[in-house]
């Protein structure tokens, strides 16, 4: 009986074996196989970089809303606080719109070494896929918002010369003007394809700028030199001192700039990768030095430490190691941001007085002069070991990427972009200051500027306390 | 009836009311001010340039009392708010017309 079952299931399972057989398909090959693991690796890697990027662009849109708004409030007068918080703000919204209309294509569509084209108008072409000139993990539309955030805080940062005086109105045209004609080609000359400027796509004169120390720091610094000494000074200034309102504020706005710059200089790598790493660091290290040399340069000097002070040193490093953040050693973050704190506290605290301008909230002495000393100091202390950005065009090997390295030819690159942001700066802003002054002036009268921008310009009060 | 004003140092605020309450004034009006007699202020940093604050924050007091309390008032405001140092602050006194109570219209020293 038992033999007579065995021989039963025997034949059983052979009957069943081709059901069994037939419904797995042939077994994948080795290299079917390998093949899907490399488009599940390349999609890991992807997912890992769209996930750093996006978090990016949401830090350096903090950066903006509200870490500078926060800043630049705190160190005005009461009256002033909503009007300066707004320009910020109004960036937010205009640069945003302008941006998918039209900036993003004289920025990074293809066209000269100095300026795009309007191939990508109304973000034609800016899909979910890849462009590997800009990076080939991720999304062009992530790339896109991500460059968007930058330009979105480039014209902001510009608001800091002429707050307390200027009509909302001439400023929103001012700064929508200025972000096609200066940031634009800017932009397009240091990152975008073919651009002069563009160290990783083969640009002319290779400058090195990590994360925007000359596209956005320098054009943002003199534009705003330029415009203070256009608009004048306020009124009273210098002889009645207008102290900041709320310290406080500028200190919270401060330190949300410090967290947000990871997104600016990290995200610079456009991935999650260690060159991220190196660059997260090496701003880190920036703002901690530059905090240290500013309040101590202050410390010596007046007798205190003021917390202004240190938490302006801490921007002023960030600003320099802006250009540097992914090419250069932590040990020379920390050189970097003890010289630009010291630089940035000569320039806001010595040099403004001599020449007796009125750049209100220092974006000059800042970022101008941050950007500036930043984007030369990179050149002294750029490091192919962090980032081997020049090839042989022939060979392939690696070569030298600045000073420290032996090639101090880079320097003499940084100068001509330095040079170029300078330039495009002065003659930009000066013609379309002239341009909107003529159209519909830019101040606002004493008397409006005595009452305070926040009634005059947006009927509104930042405080009030009573109700 | 009489008003007393006081502007005082603000750490001596709690030790002042205290004082007042204790001998039977208990209704006055406390504001939040800013001024300077002979006391300079202090200097400020402001991106490296000193300046002056001359306005100091002070606390002043108001309160109507009836005529027999007035000097009582005094005393007890001059020995809670002393410190022995310039700022300690100054004390006024003036004739009161009338007082009236808002909520039933009661007038004359039985509505302090």
């Amino acid at each position: 009986m038992r033999r007579h079952t065995l021989s039963l299931l025997l034949v059983l399972t052979l009957c069943c074996s081709p059901i069994l057989f037939a419904q797995t398909p042939a077994a994948p090959s080795a290299s079917d196989r390998i093949s899907k693991l490399e488009s599940q690796v390349a999609q890991a890697q992807s997912s890992a970089d769209n996930a750093w990027m996006l978090t990016s662009a949401a830090l350096v849109l903090m950066m903006t809303g509200p870490g500078l708004a926060l800043f630049y409030g705190g160190l005005v007068r009461k009256k002033n606080v909503l009007s300066t918080m707004m320009q910020s703000f109004a960036m937010m919204a205009i640069i945003s719109v302008l941006w998918a209309l039209l900036n993003y294509s004289l920025a990074f569509g293809p066209g000269t070494s100095l300026i795009g084209s309007l191939h990508n108008v109304f973000l034609r072409g800016v899909g979910l896929t890849p462009d590997p000139d800009y990076s080939a993990t991720i999304p062009l539309q992530t790339f896109m918002i991500y460059q968007l955030m930058f330009a979105i805080i480039t014209p902001a940062l510009v608001t800091g010369a002429f707050a307390e005086r200027m009509k909302f109105s001439a400023m929103a045209a001012f700064l929508t003007l200025w972000s096609i004609v200066v940031y634009s080609p800017m932009a397009h000359m240091v990152w975008g394809k073919g651009g002069l400027l563009n160290a990783s796509l083969g640009g002319r004169f290779p400058c090195l700028d990590f994360a925007g120390g000359t596209v956005v720091h320098v054009t943002s610094g003199v534009s705003a030199l330029v415009c203070a000494l256009y608009l004048g000074k306020r009124v009273g200034y210098p002889k009645e001192p207008s102290p900041p309102h709320s310290v406080v504020l500028s200190f919270i706005g401060a330190c949300l700039l410090w967290v947000g710059w990871f997104g600016f200089n990290a995200g610079s790598a456009l991935g999650s990768s260690p060159l991220a790493t190196s660059a997260f660091v090496n701003t880190h290290f920036g703002a901690a030095a530059a905090a240290l040399s500013w309040a101590l340069a202050e410390w010596i000097r007046n007798g205190k430490p003021s917390a202004l002070g240190a938490i302006s040193g801490s921007v002023a490093g960030l600003v320099a190691i802006t250009p540097a953040a992914g090419f250069v050693q932590p040990m020379s973050a920390i050189v970097i941001g003890l010289v630009a704190g010291a630089f940035c506290y000569f320039m806001v605290v010595k040099v403004k007085s001599w020449f007796g301008y009125d750049d209100s909230l220092d974006a000059f002495g800042v970022h101008g002069a941050g950007g500036t000393i930043g984007a030369i100091m990179t050149g002294l202390f750029a490091s192919s070991l962090i980032n081997p950005i020049f090839k042989d065009a022939k060979t392939g090997a690696t070569l030298p990427s600045g000073a420290i390295e032996g090639n101090w030819h880079q320097v003499l690159n940084q100068l001509v972009g330095i040079s170029i942001a300078w330039v495009i700066s002065i003659v930009g802003t000066l013609i379309l200051l002239k341009i909107v002054d003529l159209a519909i002036g830019l101040r606002v009268t004493p008397e409006e500027e005595l009452e305070g921008l926040d009634l005059t310009q947006h009927g509104e009060e930042g405080y009030d306390f009573a109700s | 009836m009489e008003k007393i004003e006081a502007v005082i140092q603000p750490s001596k605020l709690d030790a002042v009311k205290d004082a007042l309450v204790e001998i039977g004034i208990e209704g006055m009006t406390i504001l939040e001010a800013r001024g300077h007699g002979r006391q300079k202020g202090h200097t400020e940093f402001y991106r490296g340039r000193e300046y002056t604050v001359d306005l100091l924050p002070k606390i002043k007091l108001e309160m109507v009392v009836p005529d027999e309390l007035a000097e009582k008032a005094v005393q007890a405001i001059l020995s809670s708010a002393r410190t022995g140092k310039i700022g300690d602050g100054k004390i006024f006194r003036s004739k009161i017309d009338d007082a009236i109570r808002i909520r039933n219209d009661e007038r004359g020293p039985s509505a302090l």
